[in-house]
């Protein structure tokens, strides 16, 4: 029955573009922390790649880090007396002004966690609007207080601040660095006290929390997510929209993990551009507007036409 | 001004500023700082200082 065959074709199609986007995370992690060494002997890497600036959430006392995290680096910089953090500052702004949250969506190795974690079969939780919005301000001011504020301000007596974020709340560093060196290394293990295991509650708070609700760090903490969303409306990585196909279905937003109102602000701040819209949409109003990516769709229909 | 070119005004004024950014950055020594940061176990970040 020709309904039937459009329904199957639509589900291959969207588990077809969960498999391929699954597969670009995974790379993406283990590209980030390909020091494999690192887990073996317990200890970071230190070569000059360090000190790049990588484009995610990726602590670099991770063991297999090969790159710096930005939130890191911003804090250290202004910890360490630079008025101004230029250079993980502009490289941020590079990073958003192409890719936007897209980051968020396809390479982060936290974000791809929280992917995970979202497939575990427990009953899941619908935010109320009336609450979401508030709280999507939160990772605002986590931005502002503990990664810039803070480091900024609160010196010690030589002029030193602290990476407040990393220190208090970041539960990528407790999950990457913080757990693989205490069992790998048992000198830092003696080490470990009372901040450690408030990081491990926060780490086990915000992984319940994203059993329930999907992509609930992004959506309401992520420091890097509210510096990214502040590019999303023009960035160069964009979603696009034919309203002329659109039959208001709703298919779009129930798919979406970041809970967007596609249908009247696909380019958002809150959007990853993960795409999933486009792929459970049954009249093939959404895509993506990447710039390679549109080329190649308008040569291939020009083909089309001339066959 | 259309929002298309007002979006890309922004995107390459933001390029710019971020290229700007990154030059001054590293010219100032940050790339270093960063990664002697780096190369060394943040004990804040894994929960220990």
């Amino acid at each position: 029955m020709p309904g039937m065959h459009r329904h199957r074709v639509e589900e291959d199609r969207v588990r077809r573009h969960g498999r391929l986007r699954t597969a670009v995370q995974l790379a993406a992690a283990v590209f980030f922390n390909g020091y494999a060494a690192g887990f073996v002997k317990g200890k970071i890497f230190t070569g000059g790649t360090k000190g790049f600036c990588v484009p995610v959430l990726n602590c670099y006392s991770c063991p297999g880090a090969l790159g710096a995290c930005p939130i890191g680096a911003l804090q250290s910089l202004l910890g360490g007396g630079s008025r101004i953090p230029f250079y993980a500052l502009g490289l941020l702004m590079l990073f958003g002004v192409v890719c936007g949250r897209l980051l968020c969506g396809f390479l982060c190795p936290f974000g791809f966690l929280q992917d995970l974690l979202h497939r575990i079969p427990v009953k899941k939780v619908q935010v109320p609007k009336r609450l979401d919005r508030p709280l999507r301000l939160v990772k605002y001011i986590v931005l502002v207080v503990l990664v810039v504020g803070l480091p900024l301000l609160a010196t010690n007596t030589y002029g030193i601040g602290t990476p407040w974020f990393c220190k208090l709340l970041c539960p990528a560093g407790t999950l990457e660095g913080g757990i693989p060196l205490m069992v790998l290394n048992g000198s830092l293990r003696a080490l470990a006290g009372t901040l450690f295991r408030w990081k491990v509650l926060v780490l086990l708070t915000v992984v319940i929390a994203c059993l329930l609700i999907h992509r609930f760090f992004c959506r309401y903490l992520c420091p890097l997510g509210a510096i990214y969303s502040l590019f999303n409306r023009f960035a160069l990585c964009r979603m696009k929209l034919d309203r002329t196909k659109c039959v208001s279905c709703g298919r779009c937003e129930s798919a979406c993990p970041m809970a967007v109102d596609v249908t009247r602000d696909i380019n958002g701040p809150e959007c990853i551009r993960c795409g999933k819209c486009a792929a459970v949409c049954p009249t093939d109003a959404i895509s993506h507007d990447w710039p390679l990516h549109s080329h190649v769709e308008s040569q291939k229909s020009k083909i089309h036409k001339q066959t | 001004m259309s929002e298309k070119k007002h979006a890309r005004l922004l995107r390459i004024a933001a390029a710019a500023v971020g290229a700007a950014f990154v030059a001054a950055g590293l010219w100032q020594g940050q790339y270093e700082a960063v990664l002697q940061k780096a190369v060394r176990i943040c004990l804040e970040c894994i929960g220990i200082g």
